[in-house]
């Protein structure tokens, strides 16, 4: 029995003046089992607060130079968690109200009855096997919450989690579809990391970015003198996702000329390189993404039926944030325990009134702006915890001044507004808009933006 | 102190812990122990004097004084011990049923006096208090927990015992 004792030692700091109090407390204290360390000041104590993880501090209120308060706001500074309390021998009902409200856990006054203080530190033990317990449930259930770096506890998101799983362990074709900044590649990684394909490469191409010639080169590689400034032989990425995953990101872009070519290589299960002749059975699995509607661009005769229906073996459509609201609180979380970690940053959480700002947005960039909100958020915060000043979105008082224009009229002016403070960089710029390159280039292209005095950088 | 109850005390002690017990000739209980405010005596004080006369073929040094002893943080304590020491210092003076305002009854008294001797000894061999009820290490605050609590070592306690008392022979 005195096994199980021991597990669940508590320390117990000791801050008394007098020796004698010092010596008994701690001797008692011991005899329960617990493991005690005291001290004579409280500069002393503060000196020993970062050796080792204290759960409860018992502090004498009057004590030359700092008092057992003034002690206690200290040591809540850094350890807001700790549990203190203030022993005297000469109480008062205002110091011990003015010690309550402070936040000390409880106070005592000298001699204690033994049962009292038995009683007390029994509480306390029990009050930290809960806070462990409760720290190990909430990890475990962020782990059912989690699909490798995505995270939700939306019905339609688990449903996904369940589903990419399972697909993940056949070599089945996916498309997935779902606006931008909804997490389309995360996923795709997500079921390449749980397929027995996890150690063979995860080579993503982004369809949008690149014309049609340098498309059908980077897919499908080229052989040594297949076009001008073909200097040597390329392989392409079909053939560097071999045994792997390849994601084509931005499907819905594509030529109807690569649309033709792709859809022979998801028949065949093998590709030529351009310019050549050997054929290449290729044996990666194939996960298309796209944020277009695919239906109205088969009606639209922009994407070809069949390609469609090759592509969409296993369709998995990633629902907006702003249908998923109840996912702003744990991603939040998620990312500032991100952030913390690349910025070496102890942020601990965020204020009620800045989450309620983010639960109000419709965030059109999905996590994705999300996470570059909290990101900056995290930047900026002064204190350990975000608040509603950290929080920077896009006013309603901007937004107002535009009410006569159309939607695409501001979103236009914007993305000009922000390229232009860019320098024209897609990167930052698309960073700074919350959405990725490619949804940038298509912007651009979009909207006819040109760089002044200049085309724009491709 | 009723010699009687000293001569009953080291044969109960000799058979709970298998070993040769001696009653040694009474100490007086050390003048600067008394708290004259609260008229009781301090325990870590005595057990400091105590230390001080330890005889040489002792594995540990038991006393046993009819003064009611407190230490400055508690109103009282029926006893002390060092934990993983040599003494300890338990007291008559609250397991009187006298004390209580009741009618004085003397094997109730050797009964706790037996259970408070032999929990201040599991101090010295380095137990802690243990969670089992019916353990003589479990903790007792008040008289009735001393009652109703266990009158030996449970199978883990003892096995503590057992293990320290054999080192620390052959230390």
């Amino acid at each position: 029995m005195t096994m199980e004792k021991k597990v669940n030692i508590i320390v117990v700091d000791v801050v008394d003046d007098e020796e004698i109090v010092r010596a008994s407390l701690t001797g008692w204290l011991e005899e329960d089992g617990y493991r005690v360390e005291a001290v004579e000041s409280g500069r002393k104590a503060l000196e020993r607060l970062p050796e080792r993880e204290w759960d409860l501090m018992l502090v004498d209120l009057k004590m030359p130079g700092m008092d057992g308060i003034q002690l206690m706001d200290e040591v809540h500074k850094t350890a807001p968690e700790m549990l203190v309390i203030i022993m005297t021998a000469y109480a008062t009902v205002d110091t011990a109200v003015k010690a309550m409200k402070k936040g000390a856990y409880d106070y005592f006054v000298k001699p204690f009855n033994p049962d009292d203080i038995s009683l007390t530190i029994r509480k306390i033990v029990d009050h930290h096997k809960l806070v462990q317990e409760n720290l190990f449930l909430r990890k475990e259930l962020k782990k059912q919450y989690k699909l490798r770096d995505m995270i939700s506890k939306n019905e339609k998101m688990l449903e996904i989690f369940d589903l990419a799983r399972t697909v993940a362990k056949s070599s089945s074709t996916v498309l997935i579809q779902g606006e931008s900044g909804t997490g389309k590649e995360l996923l795709a990684r997500a079921i390449h990391d749980e397929s027995p394909r996890m150690d063979a490469p995860f080579i993503s191409v982004s369809c949008a970015s690149l014309t049609e010639s340098l498309l059908e080169s980077e897919l499908f590689g080229h052989e040594k003198g297949a076009f001008t400034g073909a200097t040597a032989l390329n392989r392409g990425k079909l053939e560097l996702a071999q045994d792997g995953t390849l994601f084509l990101d931005e499907i819905g872009d594509i030529s109807l000329k690569l649309q033709m070519d792709l859809l022979r290589v998801l028949e065949q299960r093998e590709f030529r390189r351009v310019g050549g002749s050997e054929l290449i059975p290729i044996n990666s699995r194939i996960i298309a993404a796209t944020n277009r509607d695919l239906a109205a661009a088969i009606e639209a005769e922009r994407f070809r039926a069949d390609l469609y229906y090759r592509l969409n073996v296993i369709s998995i459509h990633i629902p907006p944030l702003r249908e998923r609201r109840e996912d702003i609180p744990l991603l939040v979380d998620h990312f500032i325990e991100k952030f913390n970690i690349e910025m070496g940053k102890e942020i601990r959480g965020i204020s009620e009134g800045a989450v309620r700002i983010l639960m109000s947005n419709d965030w059109p960039g999905n996590a994705r702006e999300l996470r570059n909100v909290i990101e900056r958020a995290v930047v900026v915060a002064k204190g350990n915890i975000v608040t509603e000043s950290d929080i920077s979105l896009p006013s309603a008082a901007s937004a107002a001044n535009h009410r006569t224009k159309s939607l695409e009229e501001i979103e236009k002016a914007h993305i000009r507004v922000v390229l232009n403070e860019n320098q024209w960089n897609i990167v930052r710029s698309a960073h700074a808009l919350g959405i990725d390159r490619v949804t940038l280039y298509n912007k651009i292209k979009k909207f006819d933006l040109k760089k002044e005095g200049g085309a724009a950088k491709k | 102190m009723d010699h009687g109850i000293l001569e009953w005390l080291r044969e109960e002690m000799g058979d709970c812990l298998m070993a040769t017990v001696r009653i040694l000739p009474p100490i007086p209980v050390p003048p600067e122990s008394f708290e004259s405010r609260r008229n009781q005596h301090y325990s870590t004080k005595i057990l400091k004097v105590m230390l001080g006369d330890v005889p040489q073929d002792a594995l540990k040094l038991l006393g046993v004084t009819d003064k009611d002893l407190c230490i400055p943080i508690l109103t009282y304590v029926f006893g002390e011990a060092q934990v993983g020491g040599t003494a300890a210092v338990v007291s008559l003076a609250r397991l009187r049923q006298e004390h209580y305002w009741l009618t004085p009854d003397r094997s109730l008294l050797l009964e706790r006096l037996r259970k408070e001797c032999l929990h201040e000894l599991g101090h010295t061999f380095g137990l802690v208090h243990c969670p089992s009820r019916d353990c003589v290490m479990y903790l007792s605050n008040t008289v009735v927990d001393v009652d109703t609590r266990g009158r030996d070592f449970c199978r883990g306690c003892q096995t503590v015992v057992a293990s320290n008392t054999a080192t620390e022979r052959r230390g």
